[in-house]
């Protein structure tokens, strides 16, 4: 198994009422709620712990994409894995990802990732999302129904750039250039492991599978509700033809540890609730302008899609509800080793992207739910997948002769100030 | 009226209503679709021979996907013209259809008797910003289409029982369809630079604006008017952005007033 610590950088100071007050986190969330001042700590403190997290034995560190996002302080993850980079050298830097769609011209992604592969050493994972229809459609004004084939477009012209020696001309339909020749190029050949992270489009699988791309499921909604979907995948896996190696697939996971369950509750509870309650609050429209899903995807699923019915469930959450449900697993290193041996094997997956800070949660207990995993659930998961030991198709291939820059900084330990409250 | 399917060169198929005698109109329906009643349609039609092609991606018509740009929609307004053997017709558009029955008249100009635009898409204000269509909750929607968005309701939905999950799914379908369709050329905002090619137009023109339009607001009607100079202006009253629905009386009234002139 592999264990990428992922931070999604919510914003911790969304006022209690803001459900209430506002329709959206995302999209039109007013921007007067940013503080930049604020937002200083913010930042260091997230990119802090992202570098703590290396020093516990994480196997990767994980930043994404999100625009105008009361959950996501991260418009560009290219800087916050850029600034990661100088800090580590062991973990795989997972930028999950760049929404391609949005770049114009999408040959900035491949530059971009190839300074991030060489300034780390070959230690990116580089993640290709469609894009949220928040993101890629609404904030980014992507016509929804061009999306995908925008998608496929930049993806081949990423691809060729990386791998082609000489200068070639692209005669995109959305992008022509008559001199593509990336300049860097990424260290890791023939390119860096590619993840492709999907929400619920079955389109996504055999795109993963036509190229042999990892396919990551990420969804706040935990193990039991992406049973199915994750179900749907390796049967299409088996289609296919091909191999069943768990490396294949990751998941994201919501995960508290505490010395015992009743203290996981007490320790963590508001913070998930704070996640669950403002975090999740997108004005249903955004998340589904005609288009965005092919009709395949709509039929296949259809009133699930109704984000409404989804809307209703973030209302009146517990705790109870939270942890039954496996949205979030917490509680004692025992019960959390259970529960994610049980996640692990039922979703079949290789790469778990793990969220320990979750909306408001202060330094001390996103370390401390950290530092217990790191030392007493996951040694316990690492060979949940002996028969694929070896497999190292998705996964970074780094330059033994690399750089250790941190080591030129000692102190990467932090001391504990405070977010001004 | 009577349905009728057509294959146009490119290779769409399209199902048209058709009806009545007299000199050939065309009517493009807005992003919403026809809905299941038109009864300004069969009005219409007592006058004129009246066509009213629904648009690839609409109802039972097929092809979308070999329409991706604002050309390929002008473009495809013409090769319905040529499939149903039509010559010089009038060309009514509403709302979106508006919008392509101005493309259609400024790429070709001769080509046509007259053109009416009901309440046209196409042209952006910064001062009057339209409400995102592609962004509202299902009873938002006649609130802003609609100068009674109640009645708009009822029409809008065409008496499907929405409460039955089925009639519910397949409305929701349908409408994902028509809207992704209808964003290719309106999303994010309904601005293809036509304002660029309104100089061509030679055809006579009447633009028609509902008084309580809540989605493109009645100064769209004075920019329409500033840039077709020889265009008549008429705003009726009591009628929101479904103009031809709400009000079927006064808009047949207004367009066969002006095509008979």
């Amino acid at each position: 198994m592999k264990f990428t610590w992922f931070n999604l950088m919510p914003w911790p100071y969304l006022p209690d009422d803001f459900r209430a007050q506002h329709r959206s986190v995302w999209v039109d969330i007013p921007n007067t709620l940013y503080d930049p001042r604020k937002g200083h700590h913010v930042y260091h403190e997230y990119l802090d712990q992202l570098e703590y997290a290396e020093t516990l034995g994480f196997d990767g560190i994980g930043c994404n994409e999100h625009h105008q996002n009361g959950y996501g302080l991260m418009p560009s993850p290219n800087l916050i894995a850029a600034t990661l980079a100088r800090r580590t050298s062991r973990a795989a830097l997972c930028v999950i990802g760049n929404s391609i769609a949005s770049y114009n011209p999408p040959i900035r992604v491949a530059e971009e990732f190839a300074m991030l592969d060489v300034i780390s050493g070959g230690r990116l994972v580089a993640g290709f999302p469609v894009g949220t229809p928040m993101d890629t459609n609404f904030c980014y004004g992507q016509i929804p129904a061009l999306t995908r084939d925008k998608y496929r477009e930049a993806h081949d012209l990423i691809m060729k750039a990386w791998a082609s020696d000489e200068p070639f001309a692209f005669d995109g339909k959305y992008n022509q250039l008559r001199w593509v020749n990336c300049w860097p190029k990424p260290i890791q050949k023939p390119h860096p492991p590619i993840y492709i992270p999907g929400g619920g489009s079955i389109e996504t699988w055999d795109f993963c599978l036509d190229y042999d791309y990892n396919y990551s499921y990420l969804s706040f909604f935990g193990y039991l509700r992406g049973k199915s979907l994750l179900d749907g995948y390796w049967e299409r896996v088996a289609k296919r033809g091909k191999d069943e190696s768990p490396y294949r697939a990751a998941f994201a996971q919501i995960i508290c540890v505490a010395d015992t369950d009743a203290e996981a509750e007490r320790l963590y509870a508001e913070h998930c609730l704070y996640f669950f309650n403002r975090c999740l609050h997108v004005f249903p429209p955004f998340a589904d302008p005609a288009g965005y899903r092919t009709m395949a995807t709509i039929k296949y699923g259809a009133l699930a899609q109704l984000t409404l019915a989804r809307q209703k469930i973030l209302e009146n959450l517990t705790w109870k509800q939270l942890v039954d449900e496996r949205f979030v697993i917490a509680g004692s290193p025992e019960t959390v080793r259970q529960q994610l041996e049980e996640c692990i094997k039922g979703l079949r997956i290789g790469h778990l992207f793990c969220l320990f800070h979750n909306g408001d949660m202060p330094d001390w207990k996103t370390r401390h739910s950290t530092k217990l995993f790191a030392e007493k659930v996951m040694p316990h998961l690492r060979d949940m997948w002996p028969e694929w030991k070896h497999d190292e198709r998705w996964w970074m291939h780094p330059m033994d002769d690399r750089i250790r820059p941190e080591e030129r900084q000692p102190g990467a330990e932090k001391v504990g100030a405070e977010w001004p409250r | 009226m009577k349905w009728q399917m057509v294959e146009t060169k490119k290779g769409t198929r399209c199902r048209v209503l058709e009806g009545g005698s007299g000199a050939p109109l065309m009517f493009f329906h807005a992003a919403g679709g026809l809905l299941r009643d038109n009864p300004f349609l069969d009005q219409l039609a007592q006058g004129h021979h009246v066509f009213a092609p629904e648009w690839p991606g609409y109802g039972e018509s097929a092809g979308e996907e070999l329409l991706e740009d604002m050309l390929d929609f002008t473009l495809h307004g013409w090769d319905l013209v040529e499939a149903l053997g039509l010559q010089q017709p009038h060309l009514v558009g509403h709302s979106m259809g508006g919008m392509i029955a101005a493309e259609m008249a400024c790429l070709a100009p001769r080509d046509l008797a007259r053109l009416v635009l009901v309440s046209p898409a196409g042209l952006w204000l910064d001062e009057h910003p339209i409400p995102d269509i592609f962004a509202l909750l299902p009873y938002q929607i006649a609130e802003v289409l609609f100068h009674d968005p109640q009645q708009g309701q009822a029409l809008l939905t065409g008496g499907a029982d929405l409460s039955d999950m089925e009639a519910l799914k397949d409305f929701y379908i349908g409408s994902q369809r028509r809207l992704a369709m209808a964003g290719k050329i309106l999303f994010p905002i309904p601005n293809r630079r036509l304002s660029k090619r309104l100089y061509r137009l030679t055809a006579e023109s009447l633009v028609l604006w509902g008084a309580s339009d809540r989605l493109i607001v009645p100064a769209y009607a004075e920019r329409w008017k500033t840039l077709i100079p020889h265009a008549r202006l008429e705003v009726i009253g009591d009628a929101g952005h479904m103009l031809p629905y709400e009000q079927p009386d006064t808009f047949v009234r207004a367009v066969t007033g002006f095509l008979q002139r």
